[in-house]
């Protein structure tokens, strides 16, 4: 057990290095670069001199391996350099961009999973086998839904028409309600799915039968009997959906004008802000390595055939 | 247990019918049959008999698409047919309970045994948890399972198949109920286990009186342990009587039929014993194989087997899962290089050949698999599925393809209208036809039936292992027949192997090896084959009637 929590964990801070590795080699590879792009503007009306004594200044001439270590040295210090462009520490743009996000992502999450959950047993409670119909189209209808067209739908019919969500000056928590469903939706129907097909299948296996035999109720078999069989592949895509929500996030701040990492990644991408970039690279790696660590160590609480390593000879 | 004279369980003039798509086919037909206290009912057939529908009828678990259309289920004297979800959830358990085919897979992965048993105690009673365990751990020492107390923490995938039906047993008893519907409860199970698993039944039965259907495929298992039979066929009852009775006089063709057919319950005649002096087709010789575990060590899965097979005989390889049977085959196929010792077959040293020697080595050893439902791929016709080997090995113009393909699917006892079909249009026993005129078709040197007729119906096995004898007669084939079924390889084979735990414990003709088995392990083997009780004598001389081609 132990063997297993410490290689997963070791395994979550060789991807952590590799996605800095990468992104560096990335990020260095774009032509020019940031102090360039600021000082050769003829506004500051600098000389090629002066613009060179300012990369030396911002040791962006020096050797790529020399960069390198500086970089991951500094990153591993929590300092994730300036940015060129606001002229303020990284962290510091971190600091107010950040939990806007996090709140953010962290609620679209919770939100996803809870619709996930609730299509998939009303389908599998629903009486009439249209119903079930109805309920089990619904996750491809999501799928299929635009994410700036959702939040722009969403606007239009809670905010203008019904007056229910106000835009202007929003309290902190009303400002989140609608971009935390935009943000749900496209990650709810992939997960209702899975989840769908696997109560489906559970529900043929003969332990189900058993349990039935033993005079259980429909509610009991289902909670008891078949959700914690069928959530433990579902975990696993849940994690790996977690890079659409990074992705969503951008989307959703963008149409909500909301100040958080997507907005800063949108400018910082049109400047070449790299300090900026890699920040946000290195955050959205940990944020997803930290998420798929945890589902790797919530499986073996869930499923006990995973704790012994393997199981008993037949 | 009732205490009147009625019987446990009535069922009158029973119809089912299951809806697929818009039709609804009705697969029972008006059975009757009744139950009395105490008593074992085995009902008989093969798939489609209706034999399952009708038992889960009875505790009133058909599947979604099933329906009783008319008739009625007496469970000690009240009609339960038309009763609605909540009051059978109120019997389940209680009045009749369920002992299930496979118990691999009938516990639930991820609670404890104790969970698991304690539920049903909960669904029907309130019991403070001391007390439920309580009576957890005593039932689970009723059922004979050693450290109960400590069972009740451990999840299935720790016990052993034989340990999973016990629990499944300790649950269909823990209420006393009136009525134990066993489905199959040890078709999935080794035979010595399947032996211990019948018996400890028969002893819950004597001690509490309750009455048990037997729902059974294997006529050996019925007549050893059922007062009264029960042959269903497509739905409709044969014939019922007492259980001597029928074996000894059975009144419709089909007993008849399914008698002489069961393995376990004929005669074998003799094979004609081997001539001396044949060449070996295949040679094993102290054959070891290693596994290496992720816990760094070896395990050891075959060790030290030895064995010859004469060219045109069979030799069966029989032992228990986990006895190394498999992994001795995958060795003689090539399809993995023994730690130590050597596989001749013929005159080549399989271990010895690499990449192209031994694809070309292929063609002098063919498998047929155990489950013709999996071996075959479902979106190839027949045609190119028996083809395929062809394709693999000398280039031959497509003319002469087809008529050898033709020619093998007329030898196997197929019509040639099959060639176009798809394998999900055939019955199983056409597609391990299929299967066979596959493997035939490069002409090869040593064919591996991987228990080739253990997924079959009785009267279809009896034709399959016919249509591998004539096979072996005809073409001069060298078989070596895997099996876990003792009554099988008395019938078909020449000489055999048994394993266990991958040691070879016997080895000899089959008539050395059955008459004076040299270990403890093998006359167990022996002793465990279902079907003891059979009057034999008076059974040879029915006529046989010939069914028609499956």
């Amino acid at each position: 057990m132990t063997r297993y929590v410490v290689g997963r964990i070791g395994q979550a801070l060789l991807v952590l290095w590799a996605a800095f590795t990468l992104s560096f080699i990335l990020l260095q590879a774009m032509p020019g670069d940031a102090v360039l792009i600021k000082f050769l503007n003829p506004e500051f009306g600098l000389s090629a001199d002066q613009v060179a004594e300012i990369r030396a200044a911002y040791a962006v001439d020096s050797n790529v391996v020399v960069q390198y270590g500086h970089t991951l040295v500094n990153f591993l210090q929590g300092d994730f350099g300036y940015s060129l462009q606001a002229g303020v520490p990284v962290s510091a743009q971190l600091a107010t961009n950040l939990p806007p996000t996090l709140k953010l992502a962290g609620l679209g999450f919770l939100a996803a999973t809870l619709l996930a959950i609730f299509i998939a047993f009303l389908s599998s409670m629903a009486p009439f086998a249209w119903l079930r119909n109805a309920i089990q189209s619904l996750p491809s209808l999501f799928i299929s839904i635009p994410v700036f067209w959702l939040a722009i739908m969403l606007i239009q019919i809670f905010s203008f028409r019904f007056r229910l969500v106000s835009v202007i000056n929003p309290g902190p928590w009303e400002s989140l309600v609608l971009p935390v469903a935009t943000l749900a939706v496209p990650i709810a129907a992939p997960l209702a799915q899975i989840l769908i097909r696997n109560i489906d299948e559970i529900r043929t296996r003969p332990f189900v039968a058993v349990a039935r035999a033993k005079g259980a109720s429909e509610t009991r078999l289902l909670w008891r009997h078949v959700a914690r069989n069928a959530i433990l592949p579902t975990l696993t895509i849940a994690g790996v959906l977690f890079g659409e929500l990074i992705a969503g996030a951008v989307v959703t701040e963008t149409v909500f004008g909301l100040n958080g990492i997507g907005g800063l990644t949108e400018k910082a991408v049109g400047n070449q802000d790299l300090a900026v970039l890699q920040a946000v690279v290195v955050i959205s790696a940990a944020a997803f390595v930290t998420i798929n660590l945890a589902v790797d160590l919530a499986y073996p609480l869930l499923d006990p055939r995973l704790r012994t390593g393997h199981g008993a000879a037949a | 247990m009732s205490t009147s004279a009625n019987p446990v369980l009535d069922v009158r003039d029973l119809h089912i019918s299951y809806s697929q798509g818009d039709e609804r086919p009705t697969v029972v037909h008006g059975v009757s049959f009744t139950v009395e206290p105490g008593e074992v009912v085995a009902l008989v057939g093969e798939s489609g008999s209706g034999k399952t529908s009708t038992a889960q009828a009875v505790i009133g678990l058909l599947a979604e698409n099933g329906r009783v259309e008319s008739g009625s289920i007496l469970l000690n004297g009240e009609d339960i047919s038309r009763w609605n979800a909540r009051r059978l959830r109120s019997i389940r358990g209680a009045l009749v309970s369920l002992v299930p085919q496979d118990p691999g897979s009938s516990l639930n992965p991820v609670l404890t045994i104790g969970a698991q048993v304690r539920e049903i105690l909960q669904i029907h009673g309130r019991l403070d948890r001391r007390t439920a365990d309580r009576k957890v751990i005593e039932l689970l020492a009723n059922v004979g399972l050693s450290q109960p107390e400590l069972r009740i923490h451990q999840y299935p995938h720790e016990l052993s198949g034989g340990m999973k039906q016990r629990v499944l047993i300790a649950i269909a008893i823990a209420l006393r109920p009136a009525l134990i519907i066993a489905d199959e409860p040890t078709s999935a199970l080794d035979v010595t286990v399947q032996r211990r698993i019948l018996d400890l039944i028969d002893d819950l039965r004597r001690e509490h009186g309750t009455s048990v259907l037997l729902v059974t495929h294997d006529l050996g298992v019925a007549a050893d342990r059922s007062d009264r039979i029960i042959v269903l066929q497509g739905g409709r009852i044969q014939e019922q009587g007492r259980t001597a009775d029928v074996l000894a006089s059975p009144q419709s063709a089909y007993t008849r039929k399914l008698l002489s057919d069961a393995p376990s319950l004929s005669v074998a005649k003799p094979r004609p014993p081997v001539k001396p002096g044949r060449p070996a087709a295949l040679t094993v010789t102290n054959l070891v194989q290693d596994f290496s575990l992720p816990t760094g060590k070896n395990f050891r899965a075959v060790d030290g087997v030895s064995f010859s097979v004469a060219r045109g005989t069979t030799h069966a390889v029989v032992g228990e899962s986990g006895s190394g049977k498999t992994t001795t085959i995958r060795s003689i196929a090539g399809f993995q290089k023994p730690t130590s010792g050597e596989i001749r077959i013929g005159d080549l040293n399989v271990a010895s050949l690499r990449s192209e020697a031994l694809r070309q080595f292929r063609r002098k050893v063919q498998l047929v698999y155990q489950n013709p439902w999996a071996s075959l791929d479902p979106r190839q016709t027949v045609q190119a599925i028996v083809e395929e080997p062809l394709l693999n090995f000398d280039p031959l113009p497509r003319a002469e393809r087809e008529a050898r393909v033709r020619a093998i699917i007329e030898r196997v006892g197929l019509p040639a209208t099959v060639l176009s079909r798809l394998p999900h249009a055939l019955s199983g026993g056409q597609r391990q036809r299929v299967a066979i005129a596959r493997a035939l078709v490069l002409e090869p040197e040593v064919v591996v039936l991987d228990e080739a007729v253990s997924a079959l119906d009785v009267t279809v096995q009896a034709q399959i292992l016919e249509l591998l004898a004539e096979l072996q007669r005809d073409l001069g084939l060298t078989y070596v027949f895997v099996s876990h079924d003792l009554a099988v390889v008395r019938q078909i084979a020449d000489t055999v192997s048994v394993l266990h735990n991958g040691r070879q414990v016997d080895y000899g003709t089959v008539e050395e090896v059955f008459s004076s088995a040299s270990t403890a392990y093998t006359r167990e083997l022996i002793d465990a084959i279902p079907g003891k009780k059979f009057p034999r004598a008076e059974k040879a001389q029915q006529p046989i009637e010939t069914g028609p081609l499956s």
